[in-house]
């Protein structure tokens, strides 16, 4: 019962704590970081999945660090919409750490200790995120989740250090252009509290104070999550990043980035404000757009596996900021259905990318040939990944491109309807590239007897349970993405769009 | 004019942010970036801590608090600082000291591998 009340502060507590453990635990002995980082990831996810009951349960609630009632203490308040995202970023996060063991020791093998101490703070910067309702806690919790992904990234390989500065620079810009978005919004309200700022602001929306805070605070989200044109930092920081740490950041920060922007817009400013007020829906939507194809365009230019999928992330950023303002029920639906599909799909499109990584030790397009023969299972659960991500029903993918497309057709954007249709074909001409790449066997001699025997060599059971699962896990959100919707994604829409 | 002056602590803060981006975007060499960097959210600092400083006003901490006499003592707002934006900046500047070292190191980094940190020749070499 204790663990049910505190649920919401474990979620932090937990692996902030056991990322000291494993630190120290790296003194001694090295083998133990990899079971205390799963037991962590676990416990985690746990307490994610009893914060979501206990929403489900009982409706939003707001739990007081300390003891402090809201306005003066720190809040976590939780509510559909963050018991959503705190469950989908610890299921990837623990299904991240059992893929990491063996991709790990081989790519870092004398970095072990740090690199699961760095992972499990970089979780918990985002599990802060999510949960907090306190606009400067944000960002300290922010800046936890920046700085340890800039370390991680900085571990890979060759053009890795050069990509992470990008982004240390970048990512600083962003930040800092959040805080001083939320100073503004001090300097007017008095408060930092976001329920209580949202009760305070209405008065205030006239003044060009506040319209400067929510451009200052929007830059800076859109920073971090990489939307078009401010997509520069991410395709090389996330390429050439180590494999088992591109799998935890590729799928999460873009989209906690993109839950950031989500509750800055509906619970400290409204609707009435950010739809009525400011008239931007139209020029963001347009940029959407441009991110969508241009991030298409370029993932089809690509020879490079992960150079491809993060091109393809640039994309998935540009539906989920669009259907964000399509300002139209449907469309925000779409967009928050989207977080947890393109979550779940990004992390199984790195980890495909990190078993290719860990078999072949490359990752060209060219050097996929005769896998079908060589890892048939891994490519049944590619294969799944792949239709959802051009949107093939049952697959979750489908569905929540639907709603986006219902939203834009409500919204009257048929320019991104029209954009999401022409993203899902460039993204079955790149996937179905990759089949027939690997369906092909590698080039042999002339002569018979310098053929090579291709032989069944399947990656290891602690990378496939991951890619499996999640494949598997596809399906069913797919199959109840309907009851998703209905019972928990509803309830985050605010009323009277 | 008497605008800019009332407001010259923005306008510091402003100038001072513009020399960081400046540096940030425009220099070639990496330390000189990272520096930049640091200017810029120095910047936001000297934001926050200047919109809690007040003219004639002491440190929030209430003279004669505690004992027999504490409920009589009037408090009046007015004459004492407000804490809360020089708390937030502790934090604040323990993240940026944490993004410098995190730089620094990667500068370092590159330094080892590329035996130089001018961007332009870095770029050369990953040609």
């Amino acid at each position: 019962m204790i663990l049910y009340k505190q649920a919401p502060a474990l979620l932090v507590i937990i692996p902030l704590l056991s990322a000291l453990v494993v630190n120290m635990s790296g003194w001694f002995n090295r083998r133990a970081c990899f079971p205390i980082a799963v037991l962590a990831m676990a416990a985690t996810f746990g307490s994610s999945i009893l914060t979501l009951l206990k929403v489900l349960d009982a409706g939003p609630f707001s739990y007081s660090l300390g003891g402090w009632p809201p306005p003066f203490g720190i809040e976590y308040a939780i509510d559909y919409l963050n018991s959503l995202v705190l469950v989908t970023i610890s299921l990837v996060s623990l299904l991240a750490v059992i893929f990491a063991k063996l991709s790990v020791e081989k790519e870092l093998p004398e970095k072990i200790p740090q690199f699961y101490t760095l992972f499990i703070l970089l979780v918990t910067g985002l599990l802060g995120m999510t949960v907090t309702g306190d606009a400067f806690n944000l960002y300290v919790l922010l800046e936890i989740a920046a700085l340890t992904g800039y370390a991680l990234i900085a571990l890979g390989d060759n053009r890795a250090l050069v990509a992470s500065f990008n982004y240390v620079i970048l990512g600083t810009i962003g930040a800092s252009f959040y805080l001083l978005g939320v100073g503004h919004l001090y300097i007017m309200t008095g408060s930092l509290n976001m329920g209580d700022l949202f009760n305070i602001l209405p008065t205030l929306y006239a003044t060009r104070a506040v319209f400067v805070a929510f451009l200052l605070v929007l830059c800076g989200a859109w920073l971090k999550m990489a939307f078009f044109p401010l997509h520069t930092w991410l395709p090389n920081a996330y390429a050439y990043a180590p494999s088992a740490a591109s799998c935890l950041i590729a799928p999460l920060v873009t989209k906690v980035s993109v839950y950031v922007m989500i509750r800055i817009m509906l619970s400290v400013f409204s609707t009435e404000y950010v739809f009525n007020v400011l008239s931007l829906s139209g020029p963001i939507v347009w940029l959407a757009v441009l991110a969508i194809i241009f991030g298409s365009i370029l993932a089809l230019a690509q020879t490079d596996l992960k150079k491809m999928l993060t091109y393809l992330i640039v994309a998935e950023v540009g539906y989920m900021v669009g259907g964000v303002w399509l300002a139209t029920n449907y469309g925000i639906s779409g967009a928050i259905l989207h977080i947890i599909n393109d979550a779940l799909m990004t992390f199984c499109l790195f980890v495909f990318a990190g078993i290719v990584i860990y078999k072949t030790g490359s990752h060209r397009l060219a050097d996929l040939q005769g896998l079908f023969r060589k890892m048939p299972v891994t490519m049944t659960a590619f294969t799944i990944v792949a239709l959802s991500m051009i949107g093939v029903p049952p697959t979750a993918g489908f569905f929540s491109k639907w709603y986006l497309i219902l939203g834009a057709i409500a919204g009257g954007s048929y320019h991104f309807m029209a954009a999401l249709l022409i993203s899902s074909l460039v993204n079955a001409i790149l996937f179905f590239r990759i089949f027939e790449i690997a369906y092909f066997e590698p080039r042999v001699g002339h002569h018979v007897e310098d053929a090579t025997e291709i032989v069944v060599s399947e990656a290891p059971l602690s990378m496939l349970i991951p890619l499996l699962f999640t494949a598997l896990g596809l399906i069913v959100i797919g199959l109840y993405s309907g009851a998703i919707v209905t019972n928990i994604i509803r309830h985050s829409v605010p009323p009277g769009l | 004019m008497e605008y800019l002056v009332s407001h010259y602590n923005y306008w510091i803060y402003t100038l001072l942010m513009m020399l960081g981006l400046y540096a940030m975007l425009a220099k070639n060499n990496l330390v000189k970036k990272v520096i930049g960097m640091s200017i810029f959210q120095t910047a936001i600092i000297v934001f926050y801590v200047s919109i809690g400083a007040k003219r004639e006003a002491t440190i929030p901490i209430i003279a004669h608090g505690h004992g027999s006499d504490a409920a009589h003592a009037a408090i009046d707002a007015m004459h004492y600082a407000n804490p809360l934006p020089h708390v937030l900046m502790l934090t604040a500047i323990v993240v940026s000291v944490g993004t410098l070292g995190v730089a620094l190191a990667i500068c370092l980094g590159i330094y080892r591998r590329y035996n130089t940190l001018e961007e332009d020749e870095i770029q050369e070499q990953l040609q």
